[in-house]
């Protein structure tokens, strides 16, 4: 069995994209066959998904954004791109 | 709330002949189907409606000429759009134009790992290699692709042939369908059904498969109703999520829905589907918990299986209302069992034939 390996720099998989659903305000992950919400925080990690930015750069990118310690950030955005990444949702 | 999918059933055609098809016993004719305009008033009127995802289906899509004006426009609407197809009549030119036009997902097909066996399954000789031809295609052009394999007596040996196939055409997901008996395939249930001991191999082979595959690949399992002991939570409640447009612009809450007598279904043709989702009386019918019967209407499940699927409740017992009989809290649970296991086997009845015109293979 293979651990799911984060990408260096992530990108959203082919065939997976943010989109803002109007209807319902929000943010959501269109995936095959499923749809994933991506509220706060989320979508603000996976618009810099982009295969150019580094973890290193997203999570300090975030650091700016949102007033949490950056260790905390880091530890969130690792444990969702690898989430994700298991799910076959990222490509490097 | 607003349904987040929709099944686009462009046409009926179809150049296979899949013995476990669920489509209708009669099936509308190409001169009842939608033109392209009216179909992309519909697309229009999903996206405004909050629809997210559009299921590209059949009978197989490819058989409209105008599959991808009709993808481009559904694009276009911003819908993400998956095209469901068993592969035959998209060649790689036609792909790439499909691509172009936004397609985001492909989810292909196959009946089983052996080209002769598969051939057989689908009625179609040489099927199985247009299959892996388009899914390398797919995979070539960096597009995302599941592959779908229905589940029965004559492939359920080879789970891990079939899965390790869609992992070696780069597939991300695939999906690993029991047969359901609705339409066609109840004709053909008793050779599609398999036998107890091959549901437990295969229950068995599933979980190691998980494992093995965890990471590289997502396999969705559905589970085979009739030795369920809970029913599935069909269409995830009927009239909550999803709504179903056949070729001729009637809109089902499920696309076994028409075999329900009684209900009424209202047409894009004539009405606008906002309209149809919120008021038609076919989406009235079995919405919420209030149809509900016993063992449902005190069950504390009642929220979240929905008392299984309507069409099957009315396959076996007669009663649309019932309990899905794959419960085990249902008086025919055992009935459902007792049918499973007295399957023979046997030929199947293809469309369009004399009935067991060809013999099984295995």
């Amino acid at each position: 069995m293979d651990e799911p390996v984060l990408p260096e720099r992530p990108r959203l998989a082919p065939g997976v994209r943010l989109h803002f659903d109007k209807t319902r305000a929000a943010w959501v992950l269109l995936c095959p066959e499923r749809i994933i919400e991506a509220e706060g925080p989320a979508s603000e990690i996976l618009k810099r998904c982009d295969g150019t930015r580094s973890v290193a750069v997203i999570v300090d990118e975030l650091a700016a954004v949102f007033a949490v310690d950056r260790a905390v950030i880091a530890h969130d955005v690792t444990e969702m791109l690898t989430d994700l990444a298991g799910k076959r949702l990222l490509a490097s | 709330m607003n349904p987040l999918g929709m099944l686009a059933e462009l046409t009926h055609r179809c150049p296979l002949g899949c013995p476990y098809c669920s489509n209708p016993l009669a099936l509308e004719d190409r001169a009842g189907e939608m033109d392209t305009a009216t179909w992309i008033g519909v697309f229009q009127q999903a996206a405004d409606m909050g629809v997210l995802q559009v299921h590209l289906s059949g009978g197989e899509p490819a058989s409209r000429r105008d599959l991808i004006e009709l993808t481009q426009a559904a694009s276009d609407a911003g819908l993400y759009t998956n095209l469901i197809t068993s592969a035959i009549g998209i060649d790689a030119d036609r792909l790439q134009r499909l691509k172009a036009a936004g397609l985001d997902h492909v989810q292909v097909s196959i009946q089983d790992t052996d080209p002769v066996v598969s051939d057989h399954i689908a009625d179609y000789k040489g099927a199985h290699a247009r299959k892996l031809a388009l899914a390398e295609a797919v995979t070539g052009l960096g597009m995302a692709l599941t592959v779908n394999a229905v589940i029965h007596r004559a492939n359920i040996a080879n789970l891990s042939g079939m899965v390790a196939l869609a992992a070696s055409l780069g597939a991300g997901r695939v999906e690993i369908a029991h047969a359901q008996y609705y339409g066609w395939a109840l004709r053909n249930r008793d050779a599609l059904m398999p036998t107890r001991e091959q549901i437990d191999q295969a229950m068995h082979e599933m979980d190691a498969l998980q494992a093995r595959y965890a990471g590289r690949l997502v396999i969705d399992s559905v589970i085979p109703d009739y030795y369920a002991r809970r029913p599935k939570p069909c269409m995830g409640g009927w009239g909550q999520k999803s709504l179903n447009v056949t070729p001729s612009g009637l809109v089902l809450p499920c696309h076994a829905a028409a075999t329900i007598p009684g209900l009424t279904f209202w047409s894009v043709r004539e009405r606008r589907l906002e309209d149809i989702w919120a008021n038609s009386p076919a989406f009235e019918a079995f919405r919420g918990t209030a149809w509900m019967k016993e063992p449902c209407q005190s069950c504390s499940l009642r929220t979240v299986d929905f008392g299984g699927c309507r069409c099957q409740a009315l396959a076996i017992t007669g009663d649309a209302a019932a309990a899905d009989p794959s419960c085990e809290l249902s008086p025919y649970h055992s009935h459902l069992q007792v049918l499973a296991e007295q399957a023979s086997g046997g030929d199947y009845a293809y469309r369009g034939r004399k009935e067991s015109a060809v013999g099984s293979v295995r």
